[in-house]
């Protein structure tokens, strides 16, 4: 009986077969950039605005030549930079001008009468041309994003100085899949909490038409 | 004669490359794991503006996609407007409705809730198409969005 030895198979081009699949996927991978402002849109129906004192309204208009203009605490409205626009937002919003049942007990602000009363009733509102440019408009909304986002890491640590850490980094932990569900019902009341306290009042009114 | 004959010099022993095709795998399967295969393929020019307050975007199925901008130059003839373009077309703004209400009838009862729509949208857009787009999601009550950005400080320019 003849045994014969199975011929052995040359795996020498294994490492080409290899390196032609590798350089396929090194060239068509993406390692995408998901991360972006979240929004919600109002829907739409139409209800009565509510009576809003101007006093509560930080009102931003932005132009064709991306030109900020602000009308807030009591001011006519005066041109602003974009790198200004945080700072006033939030001592806007940290004002805390109210008396009585509209005190703010946690705002840190120069309690202007002119300007707002307190979180709860400050309102920002946008307002941009047809022509302004989006990435101004991002910019815009990532200051006013910072803004809230200032007052409530501040709110949070104050509240919670035991968790060591701030508002941003605890939403992220919330979201975070990784998270244990334990930890995540444990955040949920604490970050709920703060954006009850906090609330983005954001407004966006319809972009005028310019000729 | 000596048992142990010294070897001569010279010759240096072969580098062994049996274990090449073992690292190259390694790699392959690396980038085969890391890589998204891109849903679409852009006919506009898609360069996203920056801002650092960003949120990272949920389960990626349940994301739809709207993208704007200036046609690339691959399709110049398109103009120099910027347009929409749905799933892998230009599409006009009054098609998002279809848009979204096909994306929907994908996705499972329960997953619907959840769905958000991502603006990716290149910077240099003007306003006016932006909004429309919202008012065409509002009209179809699509009312979770997110705008699509790169990181970076957007103010240090």
């Amino acid at each position: 009986m003849a045994k014969r030895a199975a011929p052995e198979v040359n795996a020498g081009s294994m490492a080409d077969i290899a390196f032609l699949l590798l350089i396929f996927f090194l060239v068509t991978t993406t390692i995408e950039i998901d991360s972006g402002l979240n929004r919600k849109l109002p829907p739409i129906e139409e209800t009565d605005p509510p009576i809003i004192k101007e006093k509560n309204i930080f009102q931003v208009t932005v132009n064709r030549n991306n030109d900020l203009l602000l009308k807030a605490n009591g001011n006519d409205g005066e041109l602003i930079k974009l790198k200004d626009l945080r700072k006033k937002a939030v001592a806007f919003l940290d004002n805390g001008g109210g008396k009585g049942e509209d005190a703010c007990p946690k705002c840190k602000g120069k309690r202007n009468p002119q300007s707002s009363d307190n979180f709860e009733k400050a309102i920002i509102s946008l307002q941009n041309d047809r022509a302004t440019s989006y990435e101004t408009y991002i910019t815009v909304q990532n200051e006013i994003i910072a803004a809230y986002n200032e007052l409530r890491n501040r709110e949070f640590k104050l509240a919670y100085p035991s968790l060591n850490m701030n508002y941003v980094e605890a939403d992220k932990m919330y979201s975070d899949p990784k998270t244990s569900a334990s930890d995540k019902a444990n955040l949920k009341d604490k970050i709920e909490a703060i954006k009850l306290l906090i609330p983005q009042k954001f407004s966006e009114a319809e972009p005028k038409k310019s000729n | 004669m000596s048992k142990f004959k010294k070897k001569k010099g010279g010759d240096l022993p072969a580098i062994s490359t049996a274990s090449l095709p073992d690292i190259v795998f390694m790699l392959l399967f690396f980038f085969m794991v890391a890589t998204v295969m891109r849903q679409n393929t852009l006919k506009i020019e898609n360069r996203l503006p920056r801002a650092d307050q960003t949120e990272k975007l949920a389960k990626r199925n349940l994301l739809m996609y709207i993208y704007a901008g200036k046609p690339s130059s691959a399709y110049k003839d398109m103009g120099t407007v910027a347009r929409l373009q749905l799933n892998d077309k230009f599409a006009s703004v009054n098609e998002i409705a279809a848009f979204i209400a096909a994306e929907r009838d994908s996705k499972r009862e329960e997953e619907k809730p959840f769905l958000t729509t991502v603006l990716s949208v290149d910077k240099e857009t003007n306003m006016g198409l932006v909004s429309d787009i919202k008012q065409e999601l509002r009209k179809v009550n699509a009312l979770k969005i997110n705008y699509k950005t790169a990181p970076g400080n957007p103010i240090d320019r």
